[in-house]
């Protein structure tokens, strides 16, 4: 029993670094690393398209940003400074997304937080509704109710099904 | 001719003014003569549509007459652009824009006015109502952004001509599909407002409304997938949607028109929602002049954008006004809008429904939230932000899946409660399909754990097969019942359950067709590109194809010169075809443009560019990507809209309805 328990440890202990391995593999191949960060910078020449996929006709500005980026991974900046070279140079709106910082943190919070709110009105209407009280039909008779109101419910659902 | 245009627009405000006043008069005030006075303002908004087409008439007439006096036709035409170009001048600028717009209000108005018997009254209402967006659009027209303003000084000899990138067939297409979507969604909301205002009894309205809706869903569908469709063909970066602020302006009403044209399922069954519905109505059509605000005003930078003008100004208050007012009756009448059934339960279609339209809005507000986000960042930080791809594909994606997976569930739920049991029932078969595509996707090499894109695409597609399936066994399911009963074939009989019941199959297909698209979508993250100087005789490798470059040939014409490049295309050592990616120089507007070539297959895009001379070695650079799958997602729009379609033919037989039965009290001094 002991045996058998070390061996679905020691699995699901290989199991998990074999993910973190191949979770990893690629990370660091500049090549990669090229296309992840080049796809997080805009192109400056007023295409408002991402770096890497400036079409825009004579395009001064592209291929000097290409090279410029490259020369940040032959010095062997990781990605935070590497961004940060083109901040400091074009201004921030060279990255194609808000950073995560300050007040540019509210840009990723909202959505979230208005799937938030929607879920827990959602949820608040949903459990209102159920609590609401029959309606009473009209001349005070009351609705069928119970097994007259299953027979129903299935002759309706065949009818509109058909 | 442009006397003719700019007094014709005069008239046209004059008759929409008279339209807006008499039926509003005759509506608040009734009595003898406000029948007459109702009719003379009927006849006014359809004498309206005659006026404004008289003026576009002019407008297009003075294109293909070259008439250079007029400031819009010198701007964006010119005496060697090709006629469908010049019949396309009338949308390509800001004013001409305006005034095609006003002419579709028109045209929808017309088809209104002229089937006012349907519904005397609420036609009367919705009518005065569109004359009252119309005269907005008509001030601007006549005040703010005249299409007819002249030249001053010397007449120039030839136009500046058309943008070379509105210079391709879908121009032609595109923005009309476009703007009948977004001008549509006016006349739903006319309906909405006239039911309010007046107190309408029932839900007759949205039955009236629902073809409307469900068409101008339908041609806005089609002009945003135009859209990317033309982005794709000419820009030549090999995508097809780079959430610019425009495109996500013709996003935005979409989203939630599709949540208006599922939630009113409910109040029309159920007779719930009803609040919610007019709010949703209401936020689709001020979506839609939002978007039109943002492409105008220049406030916001994009490449869609036109020329930055003083008639954001305009917009601002209109959209202000339609708020007020829209406000004020709501809550003068909301009392009306009570609910009439309550929940049962939370597995159930209603349930379904309402987190369907909170994924919607969720995802229209994310949209919303990040198109404004660069103003807000100015304002707060003093500094503008980019808010590009990568916040919307961290954000979008994940909603954009949980809703593909109610798409899947929802149609199997019944309305009011579903059990565990039926649930299972439905749901075993199309679940056990989506987790074997799931797992063929692994065994072939996706590996959902190295990147979080290539988790969404493996997600994606078991979910567009949970839908597709789910779709089928719909089909099958109801098919088999009809063949058991008639003694008809399978497809038979699912043809003839389709005809019993068009709007809720039609639907089904609709459902497909987004899975469809899906799946065209969930390509991108395994898209290859290669770019690589490609002179005679020189090759260059991208997934299993060989591109042989043979040569470089020149042509010229009147609009533009231009220069191919002659690929030879292989796979293996098989020749498969030629390409000839092109770039153009045109000679009005002085500009240059790539135009790309794409060879589509189920499987994937081979996507050239010949992006110019190497400045350095003054060798050409040709530009390859390889795009799987993208095929599907124009494959998956026309079957979205062939869908819509299906779902406007009538029923063949009238369904029947169990009707809550009333049991009778027992008599006095019955015997149990």
């Amino acid at each position: 029993m002991i045996k058998t328990n070390r061996i679905f440890r020691r699995g699901w202990q290989l199991t998990l670094l074999s993910l973190a391995v191949s979770a990893f593999l690629g990370a660091g191949d500049e090549g990669t690393r090229f296309n992840s960060l080049g796809h997080r910078l805009m192109c400056v020449c007023s295409c408002s398209q991402i770096l890497l996929e400036c079409n825009h006709v004579g395009c001064t500005y592209s291929d000097r940003m290409r090279g410029e980026l490259m020369a940040s991974l032959d010095r062997g900046e990781n990605d935070d400074l590497a961004l940060q070279d083109f901040v400091q140079k074009y201004g921030p709106t060279v990255l194609a997304a808000p950073t995560a910082v300050g007040f540019n943190r509210v840009a990723w919070i909202m959505p979230f937080l208005a799937l938030a709110l929607g879920l827990m009105t959602t949820i608040f209407i949903v459990l209102a509704w159920k609590r609401r009280p029959a309606l009473a039909a009209p001349g005070g008779v009351m609705p069928v109710s119970g097994g007259d109101l299953e027979h129903f419910r299935s002759q309706a659902r065949k009818d509109t099904e058909l | 001719m442009s006397q003719i245009g700019s007094f014709a627009l005069l008239l046209a405000l004059a008759l929409s003014t008279y339209s807006f006043l008499a039926g509003a008069t005759a509506l608040a005030l009734p009595g003898p003569g406000s029948e007459r006075l109702g009719e003379t303002a009927r006849r006014a908004g359809i004498a309206t549509f005659a006026v404004v087409f008289l003026a576009a008439f002019v407008l297009v007439i003075s294109a293909f007459q070259d008439d250079f006096s007029i400031a819009y036709i010198f701007h964006h035409s010119n005496r060697d652009l090709p006629a469908p170009y010049k019949f396309a001048t009338l949308w390509s600028g800001q004013e001409g824009s305006l005034l095609f717009w006003s002419l579709l209000l028109a045209a929808y108005g017309l088809v209104l006015r002229l089937r006012h018997k349907t519904d005397t009254r609420l036609f009367a209402y919705a009518s005065a109502i569109i004359a009252g967006v119309q005269i907005f659009f008509l001030l601007l027209l006549n005040f703010a952004a005249h299409p007819f303003a002249l030249m001053l000084g010397e007449l120039p000899a030839d136009g500046a001509g058309l943008n070379p990138l509105l210079q391709y067939p879908e121009m032609v297409i595109h923005p009309p599909m476009l703007y009948l979507g977004y001008v549509g969604f006016t006349v739903p909301f006319a309906f909405a407002l006239g039911a309010l205002i007046m107190r309408y009894p029932g839900e007759k309205w949205i039955r009236i409304t629902r073809r409307w809706t469900m068409v101008t869903w339908a041609f806005l569908t089609c002009g945003v997938f135009l859209g990317a469709h033309w982005a794709y063909s000419v820009l030549g970066w090999g995508g097809y949607w780079g959430w610019d602020p425009v495109e996500n302006a013709s996003l935005m009403p979409w989203l939630t028109g599709t949540a208006f044209l599922h939630s009113v399922m409910m109040q029309e069954k159920r007779g719930m929602l009803k609040m919610w519905n007019m709010w949703l109505i209401f936020a689709t059509f001020w979506l839609a002049i939002l978007g039109t605000f943002l492409t105008r005003s220049g406030i916001i930078s994009s490449v869609h954008a036109f020329a930055q003008s003083s008639i954001g100004g305009w917009f601002k208050w209109f959209l202000l006004l339609t708020l007020a007012t829209f406000t004020f009756f709501f809550f003068k009448n909301k009392s009306h809008l009570r609910s009439e059934h309550k929940l049962e339960s939370l597995i159930s279609r209603e349930s379904s429904f309402l987190f369907n339209n909170l994924l919607l809005l969720l995802a229209c507000f994310t949209v919303l939230w990040g198109t404004w986000f660069p103003l807000i960042s100015e304002y707060v930080q003093g500094n503008k932000v980019t808010v590009g791809p990568p916040f919307y594909n961290k954000v979008a994606i994940p909603v954009a899946l949980l809703l593909l997976l109610l798409t899947a569930v929802g149609p199997l739920l019944a309305w009011r409660k579903t059990s565990f049991e039926s649930l299972k029932r439905n749901f075993m078969w199309p679940a056990l399909g989506a987790l074997a595509v799931g797992i063929l996707m692994v065994i072939f090499g996706v590996r959902p754990w190295q990147d979080i894109s290539y988790l969404y695409a493996l997600m994606a597609a078991m979910l567009a097969t949970l839908v597709g399936l789910a779709v089928a066994s719909e089909f099958i399911r109801g098919g088999r019942v009809i063949s058991r009963h008639t003694g008809q074939g399978l497809l038979a009989s699912m043809v003839h359950l389709f005809h019993r019941n068009t709007r809720r199959y039609g639907g089904y297909i609709v459902h497909f067709g987004v899975a469809v698209v899906i799946v065209g979508i969930l390509g991108t993250p395994f898209n290859q590109g290669k770019e690589q100087e490609m002179g005679f005789g020189d090759k260059m490798t991208i997934g299993p194809y060989t591109l042989l470059c043979e040569s470089y040939t020149q042509d010229d014409n009147p609009n533009y010169s231009n220069e191919w490049a002659i690929i030879s295309v292989f796979k293996g050592d098989r020749k498969i075809d030629t390409m000839y990616p092109e770039r153009r120089f045109y000679k009005a507007s002085q500009q240059p443009q790539t135009l790309p070539r794409i060879r589509s297959s189920y499987k994937e895009d081979l996507y050239l560019t010949y992006e110019g001379l190497n400045e350095q070695t003054g060798r050409p650079i040709l530009k390859a990507h390889l795009n799987p799958l993208v095929m599907w997602l124009w494959v998956g729009v026309l079957i979205m809209i062939g869908g819509t379609l299906l779902g406007l033919i009538p029923n063949a037989a009238p369904l029947r309805v169990a009707a809550p039965a009333r049991i009778q009290p027992a008599p006095a001094g019955a015997v149990d």
